[in-house]
């Protein structure tokens, strides 16, 4: 079983987020692979113990990149493709884009991803990626099975569990609980370090820049408002309401 | 000059933090408090290799450098020490003198069972009579056929309990002194060993020690280490081999004590502020600093050292002396600077406090360094 993993290295989510001149500061910050693809990381890592085959894991990304991708060869995958070619950067629409041309290049089973990145959330890249390769897509999972042919994803569903069936190859993004990522071991990082991976650019991938030029633009990067101190309604319960009324209205605007 | 760790070791270090912290210290005052380490945390760590440090790679282990080895230790130094002192003494006196002195066949034997942990190696020199004077050791061993019979009694054996592999020194010809001291291999299941009951410490909970006796304890000839009349000598190299990675024990507990004294002084308030401001204070802080600074740079120097081949005798006794004196006067300073809840044992710092003591005893106490230290100088002025 040839199992495609897809990751991108994060903040660390314990991290202070810094803005300046409209960009994140990155200088002195600890970079993680993303927690909700290490799931995919173990989940694949997994499927190869049980089926056998081969798990390749894949990230778009600057060359700071590969030290997550080293952490997940370390884990047990066998081999890692880093997209670091800046011309192969832009939006969720590029980077599912790009996964696709390289997904293409192997026959891959099973696609696994996180269900979204910490840092931007959107989403999309894993969902994305079935719709550009044509094939079916489970997300959010917390329990994966494999009999065969047949794949069966257990998600949540608004406190309940819906139970998916899809045929391979199929694709599927990881939710927090559908494992416990393992520690690299000492010999797994050893062993890391003597494991191909391969840099692509754009022209590997037969792509030109119009193929994967961004559909979106970001205008502005800022914090969140710093949370002020509440204030306490006074007097009659009556007017409190009326008070509370009007501020949902007209100062915070949620309502109305 | 290049004082960065390798690439490798940077991230197996990293690991080792992230496993320590998120595995292990979360259960501290469980261990403590049980006198026990839960077997999921021992086989976890197993399975990341903690128990292969020092054994060459051939046989099943990761072969690490002295400087690896304490990268790894400083990070396991880091939560509670009895934890600690289990993976220590196992890739330590437990089993350097095996990979230093077994043959190929002892090496085949018992190497690969002990780097996965399957089998825990411990370190039998000390006798009732025989502490620091090592050489008075009392058990005999008497050649028969092609077999010794071990008669004796060892104390304060770490790792006893559970351990299967025993480095065990015993007397083969008493006429001759520490000359006639000779090391053996001796496995738990030798009909005539028995193991005594778990001591009661004060600290390092969670590690286990206990006597041992043999009864006419049959080693078969096969079974001695290194050669005849060396067991004396090879117990002192493997207590040397053993003290630049008990330093780095050291070195981690200092390190998480001083982070939590330094995060505690900015936080507690007193007199209107945090008591971080109060300059007595920041003279702990700061002589707090200075010793576990000095005390890394020894501590990787002496390793760097050791993989060079060079002889460290004396740099090593100093390093263990300063290591184990060090970690006991910050985790006082530490327990100051933390006050009434430093002596509380919900807290932490008191745990620190009584684990830090014994490292002033055991492997060689802080006298015994200083002799070792003497005598080195003696030799280098009276060439």
């Amino acid at each position: 079983m040839n199992i495609l993993v897809c990751l991108k290295q994060t903040f660390d989510t314990e991290e202070r987020i810094v803005v300046e001149n409209g960009k994140v500061k990155e200088d002195g910050v600890k970079f993680v692979i993303n927690p909700y693809d290490e799931y995919a990381v173990e989940e694949a890592i997994r499927l190869k113990e049980q089926f056998g085959g081969e798990v390749t894991v894949v990230s778009v990304g600057p060359s700071r990149a590969e030290e997550a991708l080293r952490t997940a060869l370390a884990m047990g995958a066998d081999e890692a493709i880093l997209a670091d070619d800046p011309a192969l950067f832009g939006d969720e629409y590029t980077v599912a884009k790009v996964l696709a041309a390289i997904a293409r290049q192997k026959n891959y089973d099973i696609i696994i991803a996180g269900n979204q990145a910490v840092d931007d959330g959107s989403g999309q890249v894993a969902v994305r990626l079935a719709e550009e390769l044509g094939i079916p897509h489970i997300s959010t999972l917390t329990k994966l099975v494999v009999e065969g042919n047949q794949v069966t994803g257990h998600r949540d569903a608004e406190g309940d569990e819906e139970i998916v069936t899809a045929t391979l190859p199929v694709l599927v993004t990881a939710q927090q609980g559908l494992n416990d990522p393992r520690y690299p071991s000492l010999i797994g990082i050893r062993k890391a370090s003597k494991k191909p991976l391969a840099h692509v650019t754009l022209a590997d991938l037969g792509l030109s820049e119009e193929d994967i030029r961004p559909r979106t633009e970001i205008v502005d990067t800022f914090l969140p408002k710093p949370k002020e101190a509440g204030r306490i309604l006074q007097g009659e319960l009556q007017d409190q309401v009326k008070e509370l009324v009007q501020a949902l209205i007209q100062v915070e605007k949620v309502v109305g | 000059m290049d004082f960065n760790l390798p690439e490798e070791l940077v991230r197996m270090k990293e690991t080792i933090r992230e496993f320590v912290e998120n595995e292990v210290e979360p259960h501290a005052m469980q261990i403590e408090e049980e006198d026990r380490v839960p077997d999921e945390i021992l086989e976890k760590s197993k399975e990341l290799g903690l128990f292969g440090l020092s054994i060459p790679e051939e046989y099943g282990g990761m072969g690490l450098s002295m400087l690896g080895k304490c990268a790894i230790f400083e990070e396991l130094g880091k939560t509670i020490n009895g934890y600690t002192t289990i993976i220590g003494a196992h890739n330590g006196i437990g089993s350097v003198g095996i990979v230093q002195f077994g043959t190929e066949e002892q090496k085949q034997r018992y190497l690969p069972k002990m780097a996965t942990g399957e089998w825990i190696g411990a370190f039998a020199l000390t006798e009732p009579q025989a502490g620091s004077n090592a050489a008075a050791i009392k058990t005999t061993a008497v050649k028969k056929g092609d077999r010794y019979i071990l008669n004796g009694q060892k104390i304060y054996i770490t790792n006893a309990p559970y351990a299967h592999v025993f480095t065990v020194m015993a007397v083969t010809d008493p006429s001759k002194g520490p000359k006639g001291i000779t090391s053996f291999i001796v496995e738990r299941d030798f009909k005539g060993f028995h193991v005594g009951s778990i001591e009661k410490k004060m600290g390092l909970h969670g590690s286990h020690t206990a006597q041992l006796y043999f009864e006419d304890m049959e080693v078969p000839e096969e079974n001695v280490l290194g050669q005849e009349g060396e067991g004396y000598v090879n117990a002192l190299k493997i207590l040397a081999n053993g003290r630049a990675g008990l330093a780095a024990r050291c070195l981690g507990s200092c390190q998480y004590l001083l982070d939590r004294s330094v995060r505690y002084a900015l936080e507690r308030v007193q007199f209107g502020k945090p008591i971080f401001e109060q300059q007595i204070i920041q003279h702990y802080l700061a002589e707090m600093a200075l010793e576990v600074e000095t005390l890394r740079w020894m501590t990787y120097r002496v390793a760097w050292m050791t993989d060079q081949g060079m002889n460290v005798i004396k740099e090593a006794a100093m390093l263990k002396l300063y290591g184990s004196e060090v970690y006991n006067r910050v985790a006082d300073k530490a327990v100051q600077i933390h006050g009434g809840i430093g002596y509380i044992a919900d807290y932490p710092i008191e745990r620190f406090y009584r684990d830090a003591r014994i490292t002033r005893i055991y492997e060689g106490t802080s006298e015994i360094q200083k002799n070792i230290i003497a005598a080195q100088l003696k030799k280098e002025y009276t060439r």
